[in-house]
């Protein structure tokens, strides 16, 4: 709970009278012992949402952790449960990188790494810096404020057609402007084949993810008490100052937060590479959300797949884990 | 004054008087960043959204050829001939249909279990919050794979179509939304001070009147917040759709993908099909936006 001194008398009044009301009323019934007034009761509440959980969680994944044991082809998905053993054999193909298979994967996987690493670092760089420059009450506020949001509330297909349409190479606006208009290039460029793919899906996918930084920094910021920045200006403090000194310490847990959510989300996108390039994306676009999806249902091997996704979601609990520990450890050494 | 000026740039936002920063007038070196950062920043988002409304107002042999930043002529043929050339209509109906089941049944049963954890000390309580954060991690790519065959051995088994139609894919949307929604829920319902509903247990009510009547009401930015990411999320979505779903039950993601034929795209229709889409849900989320940012403050951000 906060336990800032507010100035603002209203709102202490108010809280002081829910606080009497209610202590009142429990000081004048004694209390019944949770365990005897509760029952059932919790696990009843919970029922559907285990139930679901089971069905689309917990039992999928089981699946998924049998079916990487198996050799799983087209022949077998009507019977998954008589596919062969196959042991290791699948894990085996998927990590052997001097076989094609496994060369492609690790291709994927070092291509994924590249492309969260800059499309999170920008996402969360533009997300913070608009939440900051918000942050004080300026006319054309609120308006700025919805239209930072427009990217995240369009729906995903929609916005990456768009993009699929302005990075086209004859009739795109991107090459009209850096070809036509400012000269840049020698010749228009393609941009949704060969190399520059790249570039386009981690400007699509920055352009995508900011305002979900935006959103959630700016959430963030309503918890920071006015008063510390009514002393620091009091001390002489300018606002630069209060940024560097108050926002930025003050947005650290929120950050690691973000940080972390905007990586899961980044590294396992299927739907912006998809819309953008379609069921096979370049080579140098071809995150691993796609690489397995293509292993899957385009070659039709889904025990080479299977196996790829528990590789996957291996790596994801280890960074998830690494991450919460090394965060956590450096809050731990901030408060002490 | 200022507080009123503040009052009417956010109307309904929580504690909002006050919420100006310094009393000092910031240097021209702050507010220049500011002018720059912000322009590019509103230009970097809108940018798509201009291309996708003045394109949607061309006619073909405009879009076909070089971009131009102004449309040559304008026509407004382009929203006609999206719901001939796609059954978009069905599309349309396809992922309200799922896209507002989903929301229903994830808010439904996040509110549920939200509740029990977060008023009751019970066994298993951290298993299950612990397997309900872990599993809003993983790739939605890891269950596609299970839920297809499942789904397939389902329907040859027992003969109900899952795989294909709309309940399956409703299903499938569970994955991501219901996770989220009780994650969120929790960290909502246990900024509720806990008084409350204990006072309405003492004055008589049960636990499901004190949940109703109390925590809900209390909670409805959290829940609408809950609720508009469900359904956005749900909206956007085009994995599952793309596997799940057959002629009949396509939904709008992967609907709009039919304006491509193999010679031709029909890009001013994708626009305008893509506008006719998006208006509704991004007007919805516009009106929605300073629940979200309670409903994240309170739930997510704690």
């Amino acid at each position: 709970m906060t336990a800032t001194v507010t100035t603002d008398s209203s709102t202490e009044k108010s809280d002081r009278v829910t606080s009497r009301g209610t202590g009142g009323a429990r000081r004048r019934l004694p209390r019944i012992p949770d365990r005897i007034r509760q029952g059932g009761l919790p696990y009843l509440l919970l029922l559907p949402a285990v139930l679901l959980e089971l069905l689309v969680h917990v039992i999928p994944m089981i699946i998924g952790i049998v079916m990487s044991f198996r050799e799983l082809t087209q022949f077998y998905i009507n019977n998954w449960g008589g596919a062969p053993w196959s042991g290791f054999d699948n894990y085996k193909i998927a990590v052997d990188v001097n076989a094609p298979i496994g060369e492609a994967l690790l291709h994927s996987f070092f291509v994924t790494c590249v492309f969260t690493f800059f499309a999170v670092g920008l996402a969360w760089l533009f997300g913070v810096a608009a939440a900051i420059m918000l942050q004080e009450n300026f006319r054309g506020r609120g308006f700025l404020r919805a239209i930072f949001l427009v990217p995240y509330a369009l729906p995903v297909y929609a916005a990456v057609i768009t993009w699929a349409f302005m990075f086209q190479r004859d009739n795109g606006l991107v090459n009209h402007v850096l070809h036509d208009q400012l000269g840049l290039t020698d010749q228009p460029s393609f941009w949704l084949i060969g190399d520059n793919s790249i570039y386009a899906l981690i400007v699509v996918s920055v352009w995508k993810g900011w305002p979900f930084a935006f959103l959630i920094v700016m959430a963030g910021l309503q918890n920071i008490p006015r008063e510390l920045y009514e002393a620091s200006a009091i001390d002489g403090a300018g606002i630069w100052q209060q940024i560097r000194k108050i926002t930025l310490p003050a947005l650290r847990p929120v950050n690691q937060v973000l940080v972390l959510v905007l990586f899961l989300w980044t590294f396992n996108d299927f739907n912006t590479p998809y819309v953008l390039f379609g069921k096979a994306a370049p080579e140098s676009a071809d995150l691993i959300s796609i690489h397995i999806y293509q292993s899957s249902f385009v070659t039709w091997n889904f025990g080479t797949g299977s196996a790829m996704s528990v590789l996957l979601l291996l790596f994801l609990l280890v960074v998830t884990a690494a991450y919460l520990l090394i965060t956590s450890r450096g809050r731990k050494g901030a408060d002490a | 004054m200022p507080s009123q000026a503040q009052s009417a740039a956010l109307p309904g936002a929580p504690k909002s008087p006050a919420r100006r920063r310094s009393p000092m007038a910031a240097p021209q070196s702050f507010l220049w960043t500011r002018r720059v950062i912000l322009t590019f920043l509103a230009a970097f988002a809108l940018l798509p959204v201009y291309v996708m409304i003045s394109s949607s107002l061309k006619p073909l042999q405009d879009v076909s050829g070089k971009f131009h930043w102004i449309p040559s002529g304008l026509t407004v043929q382009p929203y006609f001939d999206i719901w001939e050339t796609v059954p978009l209509a069905r599309y349309f109906v396809n992922s309200l249909v799922v896209a507002g089941s989903a929301t229903v049944l994830s808010v439904i049963i996040a509110v549920f279990s939200a509740y029990a954890v977060s008023r009751y000390k019970f066994r298993g309580k951290r298993v299950f919050t612990v397997t309900v954060l872990s599993t809003q991690m993983f790739p939605g790519i890891l269950f596609l794979l299970p839920l297809f065959l499942i789904f397939v051995n389902i329907g040859n088994s027992t003969g109900i179509a899952l795989y294909g139609s709309r309940g399956g894919l409703i299903l499938t949307y569970l994955t991501f939304s219901l996770p989220f929604s009780i994650w969120m829920l929790i960290g909502y319902f246990d900024s509720i001070p806990k008084d409350l509903d204990e006072a309405a247990l003492v004055d008589g009510c049960g636990p499901l009147g004190a949940l109703f009547r109390v925590v809900v009401p209390a909670a409805v930015p959290g829940i609408v917040a809950v609720a508009v990411y469900a359904f956005m999320t749900a909206w956007g979505e085009v994995l599952f759709a793309s596997v799940m779903t057959n002629d009949t039950t396509r939904t709008l993601a992967v609907g709009l993908q039919g304006y491509a034929t193999q010679n031709d795209v029909y890009w001013n229709q994708v626009m305008a099909a893509s506008l006719v889409v998006s208006v509704p849900i991004v007007a919805g989320f516009l009106l929605l936006q300073r629940y979200l940012v309670a409903g994240l403050t309170a739930g997510a951000v704690k």
